[in-house]
């Protein structure tokens, strides 16, 4: 009973003191989780720097926030996947993709022993697949003469929740491998021929930590956080690269030449001798009209700020930084959105 | 000054006003309350309607081909629930089978064997286990419970592998490591409620058992269980219920996939945890539909489920000749 009462006091208490924060100008976001570490800091250091401005930003997935920019719930989305067309023509005011960093998405395993592989897609996609199943697989071998591997079945893992990861490592198995484009196809969530699933990034990194002879796809910082080995990938030039930041944005700089106007692009299977092939831009989605003056003057400065000052934010984090030709597009593209008015 | 006036002993003229008032406050606190009952009606209601109205695409494009198909594929829009209401019953079994025997030895013996001294701290203990959240038993059973039945799986398999249940690889990871973690989780509620109403067994019909000559086992077995009974099936329905609707440690130890194996140690999902999973990515409408959909299919599952066991614990408390 006292219990509850204080509980209630609490809320109460806090309640006010939150009221009492509020910014002049408050602008609601919702999306893609991948980049949240990155937004949260962004969008605090530009409350920093401009305190009339508070930016909420839920990580609710992808898939909310294409929903909730589409409904018009909030005032920006954010995906790690692009808009569909259709989804993009149900939008009631035009919507904007705007790169805002980069990620790569790693195949990590756990072999005894083993602590670097060498990976085609070939070998990615049949191991997916369920074509290849033992470690000591001759195509697996081919490639990774120098390491012994065991006579053991591997065990492939994936993502149980839906998720912007699952979607660029299955647009990637996609375009390398017509099976797959066939037989699973590309999305947030995929019918998997075979495998264990994981719930969140950190719950495939924790599968494949744990259970021998795993082998799942994670984001670059959680395999790196949780230190398990992850394998180079033949890209498109036919060289095995690792993927790091300066991989990633060479793939995404190859992409930069031929970035089409809406910035929807799949960088996967990206060319260029140093590029990891899978890599992908997270975008923010923006609507074209922001009718409310204050809240789009706002909302533009800041995504000024992002492509200038606050590109320097996300190396620390991790996050591979966009190629400088990306953000010349972007700022133009940032000139066109109308603030205001009908 | 206001103390005296206010005062309702210092002025008679204030009694009919007085009266008038409780009166008011009658009516006031029962249409409250009223007010309270009722709206559990209307949020039970609401909540059909809702997931009703929101599974519609999925209802008229699969019909009641969604309850036995068994495919699940976001990229093709096909989708069938079959597996996830086979993981979510098969994996609520496995718990019960574990747990019931085992919360209920643990009642009868906190209950009616261990002096009070001792089976008080044990029992505060269980009820802390009760409030332990469910991520916490999910990191448990990530950590502790997988690799430890990933070595025993390989043992039974040495020997018993033949045997389908037993079958296919042993990952750690599946059905029999939910229904145990469920187990480990519904545990606590089964020997907290019954004990609870085995203490509440009149005195007089253990001493008269045990004067007639019952052993502790007879006493138990005839006369203090069977008393008993309603409140532990209430405490079995309770524990049901929560492993039906487990979300979060279950897809942690499941293995999150939508098949339906022969072995127990294969890696199964459910419909709960597929809902926790999906919802947040889903984007077209047909694909929110199904899992609304799926949402549907657990409360109608639950709702048969309680209503089933409302119908037992009547039965069961309707007076026979045997008992007083």
């Amino acid at each position: 009973m006292r219990a509850g009462r204080f509980w209630l006091w609490g809320l109460l208490a806090a309640s006010v003191v939150a009221g009492g924060a509020e910014a002049a100008i408050l602008i609601n976001g919702a999306g893609a989780t991948f980049p949240y570490p990155l937004y949260s800091k962004w969008f605090d250091e530009f409350h920093k720097r401009n305190g009339e401005v508070q930016i909420n930003y839920q990580s609710i997935g992808s898939g909310g926030g294409i929903r909730q920019v589409l409904d018009g719930t909030v005032d920006f989305g954010a995906t790690d996947g692009p808009m569909t067309d259709e989804q993009l023509k149900s939008a009631p005011v035009p919507i904007l993709h705007l790169p805002t960093a980069l990620g790569a998405v790693v195949p990590a395993f756990n072999v005894a022993g083993v602590q670097s592989l060498h990976f085609t897609p070939e070998v990615l996609a049949g191991i997916f697949l369920g074509r290849i199943t033992r470690w000591d697989d001759a195509a697996l071998a081919r490639e990774n003469p120098q390491v012994k591997l065991p006579d053991a079945a591997i065990v492939p893992v994936h993502r149980a929740d839906g998720s912007g990861t699952t979607y660029v490592f299955t647009d990637y198995l996609a375009k390398v491998s017509p099976e797959w484009e066939r037989s699973v196809g590309r999305g947030t969530s995929v019918n998997w021929p075979v495998g264990l699933g994981g719930k969140g990034n950190e719950g495939v990194a924790g599968l494949v930590k744990q259970t021998p002879n795993t082998i799942g796809y994670v984001e670059l910082i959680y395999a790196t956080q949780n230190k398990l080995p992850f394998g180079d990938v033949r890209n498109r030039s036919g060289r095995f690269v690792q993927a790091s930041l300066a991989s990633v944005t060479a793939a995404a700089a190859a992409a930069a030449e031929k970035m089409p106007e809406d910035f929807r692009v799949s960088i996967t299977d990206a060319a260029g001798a140093e590029a990891y092939p899978i890599s992908s831009f997270t975008w923010l989605l923006v609507p074209a009209r922001l009718r409310d003056a204050q809240k789009g003057a706002a909302l533009k400065r800041f995504l000024e700020w992002m492509l200038s000052e606050g590109q320097q934010l996300a190396p620390p984090l991790d996050y591979a930084p966009l190629p400088p030709a990306v953000v010349t597009l972007e700022r133009q593209a940032l000139a066109k959105i109308q603030v205001g008015g009908a | 000054m206001s103390a005296t006036v206010g005062h309702p002993t210092v002025a008679t003229p204030a009694a009919g006003a007085r009266w008038h008032r409780r009166r008011l406050g009658d009516i006031a606190f029962r249409s409250a309350s009223l007010g309270f009952a009722l709206s559990v009606l209307a949020i039970t209601a609401l909540i059909a309607v809702v997931l009703f109205v929101a599974s519609g695409p999925a209802r008229s494009a699969f019909g009641w081909r969604f309850l036995w198909t068994s495919t699940w594929d976001p990229v093709a829009l096909h989708f069938g629930a079959l597996p996830f209401i086979y993981g979510t019953i098969a994996s609520t079994a496995i718990a019960l089978a574990l747990a019931v025997p085992f919360g209920l030895g643990a009642a009868i013996c906190l209950a009616e064997l261990l002096p009070a001294r001792v089976a008080d701290p044990l029992a505060f203990l269980i009820e802390l286990l009760v409030a332990v959240p469910s991520v916490v038993y999910g990191l448990v059973g990530v950590f502790v419970l997988v690799p430890a039945l990933r070595s025993v799986e390989v043992v039974i398999q040495r020997f018993l592998g033949f045997v389908p249940i037993f079958g296919g690889p042993a990952y750690g990871v599946g059905l029999l490591t939910a229904g145990v973690l469920l187990a480990v989780m519904v545990v606590p509620f089964i020997i907290a409620m019954s004990r609870e109403v085995l203490l509440a067994v009149p005195q007089p019909q253990r001493d008269a058992a045990l004067a007639l000559g019952a052993t502790r086992w007879e006493a138990v077995r005839h006369i203090i269980l069977p008393y008993a009974r309603s409140g532990i099936l209430g405490s079995v329905f309770l524990a049901l219920a929560r492993a039906l609707g487990e979300t979060m440690a279950v897809t942690m130890v499941i293995g999150n996939r939508p098949e339906i194996s022969a072995s127990l140690f294969a890696p199964a999902y459910t419909m709960a945890a597929v809902l926790a999973n999906e919802f947040t990515e889903a984007t077209g409408d047909v694909y929110l539909a199904a899992l609304v959909e799926i949402g549907l299919v657990l409360f109608a599952i639950t709702m048969i489920i309680n209503a089933a066991a409302r119908l037992m614990i009547a039965r069961v408390n309707m007076p026979s000749p045997g008992r007083a």
